[in-house]
């Protein structure tokens, strides 16, 4: 972080100040070299400075949403403005981290991995939910107003409570488990690739959050699991290597009434997911399967 | 979190703008399912007071398709219907897992030919009202 140039030299200037008296030369001539060395940054950030309005034609403009009920004055909502210089391939998460590098070091949001990995930063950004760390700023109309996720409690400014989410994921055991072993002691458990091609999309949810906020079922039942938590389940529910004890049981938690009879197929968990997780088929299939496995004709 | 706010429209129709295409299928299929309810009610209670002698049966209905407001509101209800059934129709294939990529697709061909089949209803409807 740039920013940090300047503070650490005002430190040492102050811790410089409180000994000047009777200072022996060679640490006078250092200072002078650290003054000077000051002189020279704030020199190189100056010009930076002015570079970065000379190029203002090229900033973007981001309406950015601010709340912290912990700071009066904060606690109503507002919109704050942020024109941040833009660069090609610039996303929406380096524009935010920008602005709080540069601007208002108090903005406060959730990033890790910058790469699409980590699933923090999922954030409504013109009416949608997206990931802003593949969210390309080109793509977005001006300005760009970025939100935190509807239908969760805001902790401060982009920060929403993720904790519902985590339980409802958890609630549909996310793990692998079976007591389908194979008979030798060192046999691996194998699966076809016939099987993993199809449990493959399901595999790679990321626990942003995104799908759980679009869906309006979800946002109106809180016990209803949500698509990530079904998805999830699909993926372990759809594994043949857990065997059919462990499928029976998948499918009695989900086939409850807040399970996947909620779904109401709007789409708008698979419109939102940023990892393209056919998240509504996965839901359907999983209905008919509770449906074939509860009336057995077969 | 005891400390939250109201958001407001941020969560409900104040995004309408936003909506897509699966969005606005569900809303249209609710809306759609309460207008027939509605008049399902309703067509149960007219047509059983009027059931006294055939002459007021008879009476009823005239005086019922005499006025124009019934004949537009006829047209509106045969839009519904087909709406409904068109994407019942899409909904029992999105049950059924087939074309989910489609989905959107489905639901402005159902609209569409909605549009087209009251459109092409309307003289019928209409004819000899006004």
């Amino acid at each position: 972080m740039s920013t940090q140039v300047p503070e650490t030299q005002e430190t040492e200037e102050s811790e410089a100040e409180t000994e000047t008296e009777s200072v022996p030369v060679a640490q006078q001539r250092r200072q002078q070299r650290k003054a000077d060395r000051r002189e020279r940054v704030e020199e190189r950030e100056r010009e930076r400075t002015e570079e970065e309005a000379a190029s203002d034609e090229n900033r973007y403009h981001l309406k950015v949403f601010r709340y912290d009920p912990e700071v009066e004055g904060k606690q109503e909502p507002r919109f704050d403005e942020f024109h941040v210089p833009y660069h090609k391939g610039m996303t929406v998460l380096d524009a935010l981290m920008y602005a709080r590098d540069h601007f208002d070091s108090s903005l406060t949001f959730r990033h890790s991995c910058r790469q699409a990995i980590c699933g923090s930063d999922a954030m409504f950004v013109n009416g949608r939910q997206r990931l802003c760390c593949k969210t390309q700023l080109s793509d977005l109309e001006e300005p760009v107003r970025v939100e935190p996720l509807p239908h969760q409690e805001v902790v401060k400014d982009l920060v929403v409570d993720m904790e519902h989410f985590y339980d409802q994921m958890e609630a549909v055991e996310p793990f692998f488990q079976t007591n389908d072993l194979p008979d030798g002691e060192l046999d691996e458990q194998r699966q076809t690739r016939e099987n993993r091609e199809k449990v493959k999309m399901s595999t790679r949810c990321i626990w942003c959050g995104a799908c759980m906020s679009s869906c309006n079922i979800a946002a109106g039942d809180n016990e209803y699991l949500g698509p990530a938590a079904i998805n999830k389940a699909y993926r372990f529910a759809m594994d043949e290597r857990e065997g059919s004890d462990m499928k029976e049981h998948r499918l009695r938690i989900l086939e409850q009434e807040h399970g996947v009879w909620r779904c109401q197929t709007q789409f708008s968990c698979t419109e939102v997911c940023p990892k393209d997780i056919p998240l509504t088929a996965h839901i359907q299939e999983l209905k008919r399967e509770a449906v074939k496995n509860n009336l057995k004709f077969w | 979190m005891s400390q939250s706010y109201n958001r407001g429209l941020v969560e409900d129709f104040g995004r309408w703008r936003e909506f897509s295409a699966g969005m606005w299928a569900w809303i249209f299929h609710k809306f759609t399912g309460w207008v027939l309810v509605g008049y399902l009610f309703t067509h149960i209670a007219v047509l059983s007071t009027a059931l006294t002698t055939p002459q007021a049966y008879t009476d009823t209905i005239q005086m019922l398709e005499m006025q124009p407001i019934v004949r537009i509101l006829e047209v509106g209800l045969l839009a519904v219907a087909v709406f409904h059934i068109l994407n019942g129709l899409r909904l029992l294939l999105v049950d059924l897992g087939v074309g989910l990529e489609a989905q959107d697709k489905s639901f402005y061909a159902s609209l569409v030919l909605t549009g087209a089949i009251v459109v092409a209803s309307i003289p019928t409807f209409v004819a000899g009202a006004f």
